[in-house]
């Protein structure tokens, strides 16, 4: 079985998720225990993907037994594995919360969320192109029903918002595809590495227009400014643990910009070596300014955080658009710790929201809440995390960017950068404020967060500390798998084999050093 | 490893009273002190080793990726901040569990406090850069905490978020500062940037340094123009204020100043900065202290003030001065934290602060007016006390400042002017508080605080008296060793003594004491000077701006994402066009190698009818019908062009979906409003047409552009082994479901899960129906035309058949399991439209979600099943079977999760379609059922 590892995070959540779906009147606690226990069982897969990854050694997966280039391939290297890993364990948490109730506000929740986490699994793992399409696909549809889950005006309305732009977005996908099948005469990106390096100027040309294309495609699902108008209401009208999930739908953008460009625009690529990386930088910095503004203008902690999602959007476009080993690896810390901060403090908001009375998630005098020193200094831990403060995990992801960028980058970089983490501090503290401060005369009342809610909340805000505990291995593991992404002839050497890497192999970025 | 607890005892201290939190309060305050004692005495422990002027150091690697490791130190001036931290930090433990009333909560605010203590020990202990930095934004937050611990006060909370602001902004700027330097040195462990101080300094990075550094030190210590915060942050408890906001938080800027100074001081450009923002603290403190009715504010503005002072002389430049910068932070720490807290006593039990009410309150409490008379005597600078030594050096070195050339007169001048203020606001703390009449309309009768609460106030006037009496036996050494870390280097001689006979610092302080009694006689006439001013509460302007921003931002956002749909499109397809051009701009010559084919009659004829019928959609869009006719158009020529170019998988597949796709629009279409209102404007259209257009021009281009060029693709390789390696004649249908079979069960999950999305959308949906047309016209009351209900019900076995012959052969000819599965779904759609849901449901009685569900259950299955034969996920096998009647036939496992596609087809689809039909029947779902 251990050589089907790699398929089994795709496989598992696809046949458990479609089994929950075959009956619609099953008892709600048969379900959750499924679903937990898949997503249980899931972590741990993760975790031995993270431990095969870890010596360094790409594999692959041909799936039907027809090899690469031919067939479609699931490769298994520290990025994949790692993405792996931080996508169940966020599942896992958001799903062991949903568990408190909100689960049966619809139907189907449980099947919907594990084909949805097929989907990012499939995305983060797979090595062909048109197969990243399909699982953008099933991570897009599955992303459409559970947003729309509970039902509610601003749900259904902010739903279309954002599966109106993501199908065009999936049509940009297909043409972007087409232009490249139609340059490369393959969809395996490791092929398609290859190939670019021996493309005549014509083919060049259009294999950019494909490859910028594909940067929009990207650029939409990672939130990019000016692509990024479906999110706010998005994740602000969603329901607590699928809002949580999203925390690592705009990672898979970051994932795809990061894999794609990182292995087939690499320096041997000639006229399209570092394709887009200028545009990821502007548009990065774009983000920060645009989200910077927007977390100030948030009236709602579901938006306030909507918004920390998108300052760390930014921060990780710029930090791509740096491209360079330690920008990678930076990024790679921080995009862990936002994923599981933010998405714990979806869950936290909506537990507060829900010990407001009428005024919910909003930032207005109500009364005082139920749990007000718990859950205070959850918010606070979660959103000194969130804004870059220390001694939590943002800091940390902060200043290793920070340091990571070259001279003439830094320039733009650290006051907009310090100036988002001022900005939402400011927001951030108004916001606390509010609402555990400024409170009304009235009795406490609501529900309390109660033991699987507590679990799922406190387990993903605790990384704010487990990752600064843990920094040192972490950073390392973090720089391992920048060096490995930045030399990718392993990396086609073991998809094409030897002969397969192109002539003018090195030099490469890592070799600088 | 002992140097590690100093900082460890006070953060498991934290933990400590919430742990106790239900014991008496005196048991709670005993217990608390117990972690920051023993640390305490392990500081004491290591005393000696400092003073034989040895560093002891804890290095723990943390982070190497960035150099950021768990670093310690304990050099003199760590050890006379840890002993201040620490000392005075027990002092307030005992103190607050006196002052707090019985309703707040002691544990909360001894939590937050040891915290505090944590990060102040942290900061003053590091020994790497980055490290200090991620302390001192820990003073920032734990001291938020502090000032809001009254959360039910407005003043406390915006007073809170006011320092937090400001404080953290200065310690972005601060870490900024840092890196800056990590750059230079390429590292921030503290002996490797001492050991390249001169190469900072001859940095041309030094200035932008120097600033940040500074504006880090300047809005903790509150400097001005940053000086606003502090005052405003007095409206938390007085214990807090004695603590944080006198004795060590805002020490934390002179704190950096001190440990920088052998990095960045030495230069002209240290000294201007330095030394004038001191010098405007100084005595932009000096006056409001003066002018202030709180009694807490003139607390405040003093400490502004004297912060300022000791800025200033490490403005100086001079060794002599840093030493006595340093020797004021020991005083000033001492006497203002025993000022606050009999500034608290009074409070306490009098119930106000104002000033102008508190009168005489000697007669009521001697005790504590002894205390605040020797403390303030300290601040005043009068002999005996510690305060007159450090003021007395401090205006020796004013005389030596030389830098202002011609002007330089000035210095001392301003600051005998400071020290007259100075004496003037400690006259007025004295004497207006506990001389001057009697008390008026207080709220509460005065009386002496408990024994206990006077103690911590007790200790620290006798250590004025002791440092002020004794000075060279008692604090020489700490002072010295602590002095020989700031300056990195040999201590210059100096004598502690209180007399030095006559000279110009003598004279100074002679007349500051006399001019402060003076101006404090004409404080009237002064207080009437200031009622001309405007008085502005910074904490009201400070608010305002940030409701000005925030106001900002939300107009800002609001009509940015204004909602609309067209505009975020708009941006998305923009961007798409934008980067595609790039691309093509940078193709040399569009067309590519192939010969170009001939143009036939037929070809043009269908290109232009499609062309057309593409536009007709878009021209009659407000006419849905038919705008929808001209869609279905598109759709036939389209599957006409794959048929002519031989494909007929894809024409097959093609006209199903059309089929599909158009019932579904008709459906929608019942739904939708009507009449269409013009909504575009004629720039907007135009703007959409050329948008559109250029698009066009653009994918038709790419389009050229490839399909000219010729390409060698994996496709060759799918034709050449379809057969051999997949068991099937028909390509295609052996790339749905064996060479890429997975992205086939990829894109089934996907329509099973849009069923799905629909189902849950339309559950909900409460939609307008219609019962006529516009001109009122009711629709037809034949629902179910008898025709073709009876043409249906024939067809549909005749269909099923069909889609079976389609779904078995799929393997070698044109067909397959999606194909098959279409045609199924639209015969069971036709029965829909024909009979009505209610009689369809009764004779066709399969639930739709189960079916679509074990479609893909059978196909990953399907897949899952080669693993037992030691083969990877959807590894397919085919042999040769000969069945009765039928022949041979080949089965492969394809066929099985063909069948898991032919599944999902047909349920995900009639669960679609079915669910949007039953909306305008009795059985649109009422309530979702779980």
């Amino acid at each position: 079985m251990l050589q089907h590892l790699i398929v089994l995070p795709v496989v598992l959540p696809l046949l458990v998720g479609a089994s929950l779906l075959l009956s619609r009147s099953s008892s709600p606690v048969l379900r959750r225990t499924i679903s937990l226990v898949a997503q249980a069982v899931m972590v741990i897969i993760a975790i031995a993907l993270v431990a095969q990854a870890g010596d360094g050694t790409i594999r692959y997966y041909a799936l039907g037994d027809w090899q690469p280039p031919f067939g479609i391939v699931l490769v298994l290297d520290r990025l994949s594995a790692s993405m792996v890993l931080l996508s169940s364990v966020l599942a896992f948490f958001a799903c062991l919360y949903s568990t408190a109730g909100i689960d049966e506000t619809g139907s189907n929740f449980h099947g919907l969320f594990l084909l949805q986490l097929m989907g990012i699994n499939g995305a983060f793992l797979t090595g062909d192109l048109f197969n990243l399409f399909v699982f953008f696909e099933v991570l897009l549809i599955a992303s459409y029903a559970l947003l729309l889950h509970g039902g509610s005006k601003a749900r259904t309305l902010s739903a279309l918002h954002y599966v109106v732009l993501n199908l065009l977005g999936s049509a940009f996908f297909l043409i972007a595809l087409g232009i490249l099948y139609g340059v490369t005469g393959t969809l395996n990106m490791a092929d398609m590495a290859v190939i670019v390096t021996t493309l005549d100027p014509g083919r060049a040309g259009l294999m950019e227009a494909g490859g910028l294309l594909l940067l929009v495609v990207f650029g939409l699902k990672a939130a990019m400014v000016p692509l990024y108008f479906w999110l706010p209401r998005a994740y602000a009208a969603a329901s607590a643990p699928v809002a949580a999930l999203f925390a690592i739908m705009t990672k898979v953008g970051i994932y795809s910009i990061l894999r794609v460009y990182s292995l087939i625009f690499t320096d041997n690529a000639g006229t399209l070596a570092d394709l887009g990386r200028d545009w990821l930088w502007w548009a990065g910095l774009a983000t920060l300014v645009v989200s910077m503004i927007g977390v100030l203008s948030a009236r709602d902690l579901r938006t306030l955080v909507a918004y920390l999602v998108m300052i760390s959007v930014g921060t990780l476009l710029t930090a791509l658009g740096m491209n360079s080993v330690e920008a990678d690896s930076a990024l790679l810390f921080y995009l862990i710790h936002s994923t599981l901060i933010t998405g714990g403090l979806f869950l936290l908001v909506d537990v507060i929201a829900g010990q407001r009375g009428k005024a919910g998630a909003r930032i207005v005098r109500a009364r005082p809440l139920l749990q007000a020193g718990l859950l205070g200094g959850l918010f606070l831990i979660g959103t000194a995390a969130a804004v870059g403060l220390p001694p939590f995990s943002g800091a940390i992801g902060k200043v290793l960017i920070l340091t990571s960028a070259s001279p003439e980058q830094q320039i733009w970089l650290w006051p907009l950068l310090l100036l988002a983490g001022l900005c939402s501090m400011i927001a951030c503290s108004r916001a606390g404020s509010s609402i555990f401060w400024r409170t009304g005369k009235s009795e406490p009342s609501g529900d309390r967060i109660g033991l699987a809610r507590g679990i799922a909340t406190g387990g993903l805000l605790s990384a704010a500390l487990a990752l600064v505990v843990l920094a040192g291995p972490l950073s390392n593991w973090t720089r391992a798998t920048a060096e490995q992404l930045s030399n990718p002839a392993p990396y086609l050497e073991a998809l094409l084999g030897k002969d397969a890497s192109p002539e003018t192999a090195p030099p490469l970025k890592g070799d600088e050093e | 490893m002992t140097l590690l607890l100093i900082v460890l005892l006070p953060l498991l201290g934290a933990l400590v009273p919430l742990m106790a939190r239900n014991l008496p309060r005196g048991r709670l305050a005993w217990l608390t002190a117990v972690a920051p004692a023993i640390a305490l005495g392990i500081a004491v422990f290591h005393l000696g080793d400092v003073f034989a002027g040895q560093t002891p150091q804890f290095h723990l690697p943390w982070i190497s990726e960035l150099g950021l490791d768990l670093a310690l130190r304990f050099d003199g001036l760590s050890a006379l901040f840890v002993l201040l931290i620490l000392g005075i930090g027990l002092l307030i433990i005992l103190y607050s569990r006196y002052y707090l009333s019985g309703e707040d909560s002691l544990a909360r605010l001894y939590s937050f406090l040891m915290l505090f203590m944590t990060a102040m020990i942290g900061i003053v202990m590091a020994d790497n850069l980055l490290l200090m930095w991620v302390f001192w934004e820990l003073t920032s937050l734990t001291s938020f905490l502090l000032i809001g611990y009254w959360y039910q006060l407005s003043e406390a909370r915006k007073g809170a978020r006011m320092a937090l602001t400001v404080t953290g902004a200065g310690g972005l700027a601060l870490l900024a500062g840092i890196l800056v330097i990590g750059h230079i040195v390429g590292s921030y462990q503290f002996d490797d940037v001492l050991a390249a101080a001169d190469q900072i300094r001859s940095s041309e990075l030094y200035p932008v340094v120097l600033v940040l550094v500074l504006l880090g030190a300047f809005t903790k210590s509150a400097q001005f123009p940053f000086q606003f915060w502090l005052p405003h942050a007095m409206s938390a408890p007085t214990p807090v204020s004695a603590f944080l906001h006198s004795a060590t938080m805002v020490k934390a800027g002179v704190f950096l100043l001190a440990r920088m100074h052998p990095i960045l001081s030495g230069t002209d450009l240290w000294f201007y900065i330095v030394s004038f923002t001191g010098l405007a603290t100084l005595l932009y403190g000096a006056w409001f202290a003066l002018m202030k009715q709180d009694l807490k504010g003139v607390l405040a503005f003093s400490t502004i003030s004297h912060l300022g002072l000791i800025t200033l002389l490490f403005g100086f430049n001079s060794q002599m001065a840093a030493v006595a910068g340093l020797l004021h932070i020991i005083n000033h720490a001492t006497f203002k934290a025993s000022l606050f807290m009999a500034a608290g006593i009074v409070d306490h039990e009098c119930g106000t602060r104002d000033i102008r009410k508190l009168n005489g309150l000697y007669r009521y409490m001697p005790h504590t007016t002894i205390l605040a008379m020797v403390a303030s005597a300290s601040m005043a600078g009068v002999p005996l006390l510690n305060g007159f030594l450090s003021k007395e050096m401090f205006f020796a070195e004013s005389l030596d400042a030389q830098l202002l050339g011609g002007l330089s007169w000035l210095i001392p001048a301003l600051a005998t002017l400071g020290g007259i203020l100075s004496v003037a606001y400690s006259l007025r703390f004295i004497h207006d508080v506990f001389f001057n009449g009697e008390p008026k309309d207080l709220p509460k009768t005065p009386h002496e605080p408990p024994r206990y609460m006077k103690l911590p106030i007790e200790i620290l006037v006798l250590i004025c008296l002791l440092v002020g009496i004794l000075p060279s036996l008692v604090i020489k050494d700490l002072l010295v060793s602590a002095s020989a870390s700031v300056l990195a280097g040999p201590v210059p001689e100096f004598s502690l003594a209180i007399w030095h006979g006559f000279n110009v610092p003598l004279m100074m302080s002679g007349i500051a004491l006399a001019g402060g009694v003076g101006v404090y006689a004409l404080r009237h006439h002064l207080y009437s000077f200031q009622r001309q001013f405007r008085a502005r509460n910074a904490l009201l302007v400070f608010e305002a701006n940030i409701q000005r921003l925030v106001n900002l931002a939300e107009r800002s956002m609001d009509s940015f994402e204004n909602g609309s749909l067209q505009r975020y499109m708009l941006w998305l397809l923009l961007t798409a066009l934008l980067f595609v051009g790039i691309g093509l701009l940078a193709v040399p010559q569009l067309s590519g190698e192939f010969e170009q084919q001939p143009f036939d009659a037929m070809l043009l004829t269908g290109a232009v009818i499609t062309g057309l019928a593409g536009l007709g959609t878009a021209i009659t869009h407000r006419k849905r019908i038919v705008s929808l006719l001209m869609l279905s158009v598109v759709g036939l020529m389209t599957s006409l062009a794959f048929a002519r170019f031989a494909a007929p998988d894809l024409a097959l597949t093609q006209l199903a979906v059309e089929v599909v796709t158009m019932i579904l629009l008709m459906l929608a279409l019942f739904f939708l409003p009507q009449r269409t209102p013009k909504e575009s404007s004629a720039r907007r259209i135009m703007r959409d047409v050329l948008l559109a257009s250029a698009f066009g021009v653009v994918i038709a281009s790419l389009n050229f552009a490839i399909l000219t060029r010729p390409v060698e693709s994996i496709s060759d390789f799918f034709m050449a082994n379809a057969v051999s390696g997949g068991g099937g004649h028909n390509v295609v249908n052996v790339i749905l479901v064996d060479f890429r079979g997975f992205d086939t069960l990829g894109e089934i999950t996907v329509l099973g899960i849009a069923g799905l999305a629909i189902f849950k959308l339309l559950n909900r949906l409460r939609l307008f129906m219609p019962s006529s047309d516009l001109d009122g016209r009711s629709w037809s009351p034949d629902r179910h035309p008898m025709i073709l209900a009876t043409v249906s019900q024939t067809l549909l076995p005749l269909a099923l058949l069909v889609s079976v012959y389609i779904f078995l052969r799929g393997h070698n000819e044109p067909g397959g399991g999606f194909i098959a599965g279409l045609v199924t779904a639209v015969a069971i759609i036709l029965l829909y439209i024909a009979r009505g849901v209610d009689w369809t449901q009764r004779w066709l009685r399969f639930p739709y979600q189960p079916v679509a569900a074990a479609g893909v259950l059978i196909a990953g299955l399907t897949g899952a099943g080669s693993w037992m034969f030691g083969y990877p996920f959807l590894t397919s096998s085919f042999g040769h079977f000969t069945i009765p009647v039928i022949g041979e036939i080949e089965l492969a496992t394809a066929l099985l999760f063909d069948l898991g596609v032919y599944l999902t087809v047909v349920g995900a689809t009639l669960m679609i379609l079915a669910n949007l039909g039953k909306l305008t029947t009795p059985h649109r779902p009422t309530k979702e059922k779980s």
